[in-house]
């Protein structure tokens, strides 16, 4: 039996030791020394959220399924874990292996959130591996970022070696192949990165020098390396093709974030949501092939013995075959007694239907994501929601049995005025008197409940937003106010119920969202303050960010609340996801006009996307 | 139809609790495909029962637990189709099918085996046998235990059925169920204090061998309270 990293006495010392131990079913343990590429996968926050991060799993499969390469694992250790390694000095260590991190060839760490990027330090950190790319030697592991956090990697450019833009499926089996031939060949660690370069997708941040202007804004941004291309294209994945898939994903025994099999009907989204940086980083939709769900879907229910699948996508409701695919799965699960989720489904008779046949509509709640309180607003950021649309979605759920209503809406979007926040309260209102409208007296349990929630807008790097004004922490904090005190004047206020979402959090998003090369100097200046776990509100140091921030002359004013100019020079600029900068800055005009764009089912607006196969562009084409 | 299961939990599952141990049984139910009840309601349960938590830490080669199923294979082929689908550390070892009125494996639980034995890199104390068998030779081992609501004071010789030096270690049999329970961990703390050294809850390696009934003052193993299938 292989030994563990860490003694019984500490691991009796932690909260959750299993997080540590890599003993998973379905757990792959390929062994170290067989394979020529050796490559350990991190997810940089605790175990529970990492095991449940599907683009993670089907890394992890991907690797372990190419005959060249075996696949580890590791994530954030917890705080209690972190002070121990320090204290004695024990390297971090993949928990399948239970081997020091540094000992391989690869670390490819996804960056699923912005707040996660003090943590990418601390593995690195605890790995003992050096935190700038700059100061790694041959010995060290070549630092991979990948996710949807590479779309603007710039503010961790310094931390990393290369960056993968896009879906892991098209490139790592080369990547596999080059550091296979690269090992053998004896070459340096620059001469395979320049080998590294050469594959579309992949960006080397070393390979690239920026120059600024004198108001600090981008003045070009150039190649400094031969092999380093002008632009970096987002790599996209044919999913009509037989992609790597978890069909036996790892059965964590810890109750996880997410203790349920997760099958993903299609990636991208049809609707051009002005604000939303995954429906225009994935595009275009693609959907998966019908019998492949449904073979993955039966593989991994019996692989795990999960009680519950959860069907995932920006918006299920837009996958072509969704009926034929329940049609198969919910009698599929009725039999052997499995739970099917289905959040993201837009509110219609069909989706009513099938929610109450697969949930206990007693217990759940119904979802409408309206983003902004009135139809003017709702128009800018171009979601394709009427008022009309929720009222009668809800009215329909209410007679169907339920009696409760989460509605989602975001503060702070641009275009915003005091009237388009206090819209919110009203449009609660409304669907809480839709529901003592429509169900008599006597058939009522109590009263129903509509929770509105509402996060601060982030304007997100490749989104029509992208030039938007963040707005400030003070503001924030007024329009949730201006929310709440109108909750209270509503005539139904003992049925609404309002949260809102951590404004600190958001405008150290917004930074690091944003942010060029020059913020990775306060991203380390944090964590050796002691900031790590951002991601997590309680444990977030708003205070030791602000001093980093100060001591290395990043300022919101020039990150966050700044209207940039229509012809500026973002640092992400140089990587190319498909839709053109030009196709999303008319998005911009038009949303200052107020104008709709239709979604790419009823018409395309040639947002440059369609440079990839196999999806939405193409359909009814061929 | 009421079925008995003997597993183990050996190597890292110590590391994992109780509660995590019964949701890995259900999945791996699941998995294996076996034919257990469900509760009804709209969130059906597996029925089964185990007969008691093993403490974090632990190793054991004599768990038990219960099963309500609806129907079964033989036995051969009912392990088999488990196992099968199994981590190696929690491997079931034996099941029997129970008479209709059997008692649950929880209510019958009179005693448990264990075994200890010094973790590597801990030294066995010198005299630390000698001064056990004094401890155990009292007339009474007056201890306080620390329960929910408070303390209480127990009498150990009592609780302590067997001790033996065996070749791999020390090797305990003890009271365990609702009528009177006593941990290894708790005997060796107290042994400890009695000699006047300190307790190091690192020093052994505790595996559970066995879990019993008690019949006319003899005790069963849980295992032989039913029959072959
Ligand atoms: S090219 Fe047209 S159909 Fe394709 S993603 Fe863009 S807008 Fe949609």
């Amino acid at each position: 039996m292989r030994k563990n990293a860490l003694s019984d006495e500490i691991l009796m010392a932690v909260e959750k030791p299993a997080r540590y131990l890599g003993n998973e079913y379905n757990a792959y343990h390929k062994d170290f020394d067989e394979y020529p590429v050796k490559a350990v996968f991190c997810f940089p926050d605790v175990y529970e959220i990492g095991t449940a991060n599907l683009g993670m799993q089907i890394i992890y499969e991907q690797f372990n399924e190419n005959p060249e390469a075996m696949c580890d694992r590791v994530y954030s250790p917890w705080f209690d874990l972190d002070k121990v390694l320090r204290e004695k000095k024990i390297p971090l260590f993949a928990v399948e292996t239970q081997r020091p991190v540094r000992d391989f060839d690869l670390l490819l760490i996804t960056l699923s959130y912005e707040m996660c990027y003090t943590n990418v330090l601390q593995i690195l950190d605890l790995s003992q591996i050096p935190l700038l790319s700059k100061d790694r030697t041959e010995e060290d592991p070549i630092i991979f970022g990948g996710g949807a956090c590479a779309y603007n990697p710039e503010p961790i450019a310094d931390f990393f070696d290369v960056f993968y833009i896009g879906e892991s499926e098209t490139q790592y089996d080369q990547v596999i192949e080059v550091i296979k031939k690269a090992k053998k060949q004896g070459l340096t660690r620059l001469q395979t990165l320049e080998a590294l370069a050469d594959i579309e997708g992949l960006y080397i941040p070393a390979f690239y020098e920026a120059f600024y202007k004198e108001d600090g804004t981008i003045g070009s941004f150039l190649p400094v390396n031969p092999h380093a291309k002008e632009k970096v294209k987002k790599q996209a994945a044919d999913m009509r093709k037989d992609l790597p898939y978890p069909h036996r994903p790892l059965v964590p025994y810890e109750r996880g974030m997410m203790d349920r099999a997760s099958l993903e009907v299609m990636r991208g989204c049809i609707r051009g949501c002005r604000f939303c940086q995954a429906g225009m980083i994935y595009r275009p939709q693609r959907n998966r092939d019908l019998d492949f769900l449904k073979q993955a879907a039966k593989d991994m229910l019996e692989a795990t013995g999960y009680e519950e699948i959860n069907l995932g996508s920006l918006s299920s409701s837009d996958y072509s075959e969704l009926k034929d695919l329940l049609d198969f799965l919910v009698p599929y699960c009725e039999e052997r007694k499995i739970n099917i989720g289905i959040p993201s489904l837009r509110i219609d008779a069909f989706s009513l239907d099938v929610m109450s046949r697969i949930q206990d509509i007693k217990k759940t709640s119904l979802t409408f994501a309206p983003e902004a309180g009135s139809q003017r607003l709702r128009d800018i950021i171009n979601k394709g929601l009427t008022e009309e649309e929720i009222l009668e979605g809800a009215r329909q759920a209410f007679s169907g049995g339920w009696n409760k209503v989460k509605l989602y809406f975001m503060l702070g979007q641009p275009m915003e005025t005091d009237d388009d926040v206090s819209a919110i309260p009203v449009l609660a209102d409304k669907i809480a008197r839709v529901y003592y409208e429509t169900v008599p007296k006597e058939m009522r349990q109590g009263k129903c409940q509509i929770q509105a929630s509402t996060s601060f807008f982030v304007p997100k790097p490749m989104t029509p937003f992208q030039w938007a004004a963040m707005q400030s922490s003070d503001e924030f904090i007024r329009k949730a106010k201006l929310v709440k005190e109108g909750i209270l004047s509503q005539l139904n206020r003992k049925s609404l119920i309002y949260h809102y979402h951590d404004d600190h959090q958001t405008e150290l998003e917004g930074l690091l969202a944003r942010g060029d090369r020059r913020v990775g100097k306060t991203i380390l200046r944090a964590y050796e303050k002691g900031c790590i776990y951002d991601a997590w509100n309680e444990h977030l140091k708003y205070e030791l960010w602000l001093q980093a921030m100060e001591e290395t002359g990043v300022t919101f004013d020039f990150y966050n609340y700044r209207e940039r100019e229509e012809d500026e020079i973002f640092p992400w600029d140089f990587i190319d996801i498909g839709v053109t900068k030009g196709f999303m800055l008319k998005e911009w005009r038009k949303a200052k006009q107020g104008l709709t764009t239709p979604n790419c089912r009823e018409h395309c607006s040639g947002c440059g996307a369609a440079c990839y196969p196999g999806g939405v562009c193409y359909e009814n084409k061929d | 139809m009421k079925i008995r299961i003997k597993f183990q939990k050996q190597g890292n599952l110590k590391f994992i609790g109780h509660l995590d141990v019964m949701r890995t049984f259900q999945k791996l139910n699941r998995r294996a495909g076996i034919d257990i009840r469900y509760s009804g309601g709209f969130s059906p349960h597996q029925q089964m029962s185990f007969a008691t938590p093993l403490g974090l830490g632990l190793t054991s080669s004599g768990e038990y637990v219960d099963f309500d199923m609806n129907s079964v294979p033989d036995k051969k082929t009912f392990l088999q189709m488990l196992n099968d689908v199994n981590v190696e550390e929690m491997r079931l070892l034996d099941a029997c099918l129970l008479p209709d009125d059997a008692k649950n494996a929880m209510s019958l639980l009179a005693a448990a085996d264990y075994t200890l034995t010094f973790r590597e890199g801990h030294k066995i104390e010198e005299g630390f046998y000698e001064a056990f068998e004094a401890f155990l030779s009292k007339d009474s081992i007056p201890a306080v235990k620390k329960t929910k609501t408070g303390f209480r004071e127990v009498d150990l010789k009592q609780q302590i059925r067997r001790a033996e030096r065996r070749p791999e270690g020390l090797f305990l049999q003890l009271d365990t169920g609702s009528v009177s329970n006593c941990k290894p961990e708790f005997v060796m703390e107290t042994f400890y204090e009695t000699w006047g050294k300190d307790y190091d809850p690192f020093m052994f390696m505790i595996n559970r061998d066995e879990l019993y009934g008690e019949e006319e003052g003899k005790l069963k193993k849980l295992i032989e309270y039913g029959s072959d299938f």
